[in-house]
């Protein structure tokens, strides 16, 4: 198995670099992470990131990305609620980029 | 990611220059010893994998005398050699689908053939060593199954079936993909490919309902397990979760809407797609599709729809009917088939695909449709390989290809297809099907795509094309991945019941 190491501190990842440990993610391994896919860090990407955290704990999985867009509309106006706007801050694809960051499984499947 | 560049077009699409071993590599991730247990596989390649191989090539040969035919077969004419598009994006011979197909062969000759066991130069048999090995879990995942070249095989070989029992032999000694067995085990676990579970899938389908009255004013349902409903949709969970494929799913809805069809999803069978088939076991297809039987037979539904998802197609037309009993042909002693066999509608095909479906209705007036709100879109079709290939719509041959073009010129003004060569049985695979649609052979993803890009490029430049619609999840997944890279808008892609959704006129029912 891969790891990363931040702050001094071991984190074991798959070959591509996800979290295999989900409750050892923290701020600073984000930060690490989002380096490594060449994203600097905005309350923007936060935004998403805390969005599929919570989304995650309470249904176990990463939200579709209708659900994840029509949440960050709400939150922050609708100009800013589509895949469009999302692609801007996670150009490799909000799904997976975003949720490698938040530390979440790759979603799986025809996606 | 960005260090991937697309092959130059070529301007006449000929034979490309060979360059040997531009494709060598490790190929895909090795499956994990979890993953690999939780599917009843060794977690790691076992120790007497040499002896373990040619035992499982052995009983495959027996099983499926497919195999040994197009194992015997192949005359080495040629015919295939460049109708294969990771052939032609990649331009290593080896993936020369009868090349390809060697890697295998020569093995074969080797340990079953007289020839091979006496004078094994002369006939090029090959002993299986830990190379062989390693070429056939890099090569036969350079090949997506889709059996272009097949239609070219004089002898008819499927070259699909071949790169299956390879992977069936990998697999077996514990030398499986990650890929396909991951999803595979979350579907014996949860339900579907993506690993979601039921009160995520609900809160989804909610969430459209509320985006679908927003936008129409019209309560349009998205019902999950809802006993006694007619119709079970079953599609590619990837329907629920991505874009652009939730709009077709909501095109779906609608036409059931509009036409006072009652329909259910089922939470613990809401996957279409059955990548038992990727990997060529045959228990693993069966158990993937006993839950479809199991969801048909609790809700107690009377026809089974599937929706845009390729590989689930060929899965539902070729094999659902012996696997499961939707469809004629199961077990006299397999008594839930039977007992399936008994509550199905039998006025209606049985599956029936959701182009069928909504083609019926668009036929019989049931539906309202406006094609102007399709008229800032220039639409083609890409046909997918296992729809094209695999199996059939309607009633007639070629059926297949003409329900999805004709709903399209239903709903939409301006239609053209691409050129003939990359259409109908003759089309090219999208480049990620069969298995390979996973990040780590994204290589492999976008040198596959060349020859449909091309002809993509041929129609946008000459007809303007600004869409084009597909019907299966992997189709659009791809698209949407590697269309950029080639220079096209990502948004171009999409699917014919999205078009459909565009067009219908809710709120009058016929």
């Amino acid at each position: 198995m891969s790891s990363i190491e931040v702050g001094g501190k071991s984190y074991e990842t798959d070959e591509e670099g996800y979290l295999l440990n989900l409750s050892e993610w923290n701020a600073e391994v984000a930060d690490y992470i989002a380096k490594t896919e060449n994203i600097d860090m905005s309350d923007q990407h936060w935004e998403v990131v805390n969005f599929l955290r919570e989304y995650f704990e309470e249904y176990q999985i990463a939200p579709a990305v209708r659900v994840l867009t029509k949440s960050i509309g709400k939150k922050l106006g609708a100009d800013k609620g589509n895949s469009e706007y999302l692609y801007g801050l996670f150009p490799y694809g909000p799904g997976k980029q975003a949720c490698k960051i938040a530390g979440l499984p790759k979603p799986t499947g025809c996606v | 990611m960005a260090d991937i560049t697309p092959p130059a077009y070529r301007s006449i699409p000929i034979i490309p220059k060979l360059i040997p071993g531009a494709m060598e590599g490790k190929g895909p991730f090795v499956a994990t010893d979890k993953i690999n247990e939780a599917l009843g596989f060794p977690g790691h390649l076992v120790d007497d994998w040499h002896d373990k191989a040619i035992a499982k090539m052995g009983d495959l040969l027996t099983r499926f005398r497919s195999l040994k035919v197009y194992m015997d077969a192949c005359v080495h004419c040629g015919a295939c050699s460049d109708k294969c598009h990771y052939f032609i994006g990649t331009q290593d011979p080896k993936n020369m689908p009868v090349a390809r197909q060697d890697l295998l062969r020569s093995v074969y000759r080797r340990y079953f053939t007289l020839p091979g066991k006496l004078f094994p130069k002369l006939v090029g048999a090959r002993d299986l060593t830990r190379e062989v090995l390693d070429e056939w879990h890099n090569y036969f995942h350079q090949c997506s199954e889709c059996r272009r070249c097949s239609v070219f095989c004089p002898y008819g070989i499927d070259t699909a079936e071949v790169t299956m029992a390879a992977r069936e032999i990998l697999q077996s000694i514990g030398y499986g993909q990650k890929y396909s067995l991951e999803i595979l085990g979350k579907v014996h676990k949860i339900g579907n490919n993506l690993g979601l579970p039921a009160p995520a899938l609900k809160d989804t389908l909610e969430g459209l309902e509320e985006d679908v009255k927003e936008a129409t004013g019209i309560d349009v349902l998205f019902p999950m397990d809802v006993k006694g409903a007619e119709v079970l949709l079953i599609t590619p969970s990837a329907d629920f979760f991505a874009e652009p494929h939730i709009d077709s799913l909501i095109g779906y809805a609608k036409v059931f809407h509009a036409t006072g069809t009652s329909w259910t999803l089922s939470s613990m069978s809401s996957e279409a797609g059955n990548f038992g088939m990727f990997i060529g076991n045959y228990d693993q297809l069966r158990q993937a599709a006993l839950r479809i039987r199991q969801a048909a037979l609790e809700l107690g539904v009377k026809r089974i729809v599937v929706g845009e998802c390729g590989h689930a197609w060929r899965v539902a037309y070729s094999f659902w009917n012996t696997l499961t009993g939707v469809g004629d042909g199961a077990d006299a002693n397999d008594r839930f088939a039977q007992m399936l066999q008994k509550q199905l509608d039998h006025r209606y095909k049985q599956p029936a695909h959701i182009c069928e479906f909504t083609w019926d209705m668009i036929e019989d007036e049931r539906i309202e449709l406006d094609k102007s709100a399709n008229d800032n879109l220039i639409v083609t079709f890409h046909d997918s390989c296992n729809v094209a290939r695999g199996s059939r719509m309607g009633d007639y041959p070629g059926g297949q290809f003409d329900i999805p073009r004709n709903i399209i010129r239903a709903v939409a003004n301006n239609y053209v297809d691409m050129d003939p060569s990359t259409t109908h049985e003759r089309t090219f695979c999208c480049g990620g099907g069969g298995g390979v649609l996973t990040d780590d052979l994204i290589n492999v993803r976008v040198k596959g795509a060349l020859p449909r890009m091309e002809m993509l490029q041929q129609v946008t430049d000459m007809q303007k094309v600004n869409f084009m619609a597909c019907i299966c999840a992997i189709c659009k997944t791809q698209f949407t991945k590697v269309m950029p890279i080639y220079g096209f808008d990502r948004r171009m892609v999409g699917g014919v019941h999205q078009l459909v959704s565009n067009a219908i006129v809710l709120g009058k029912n016929k």
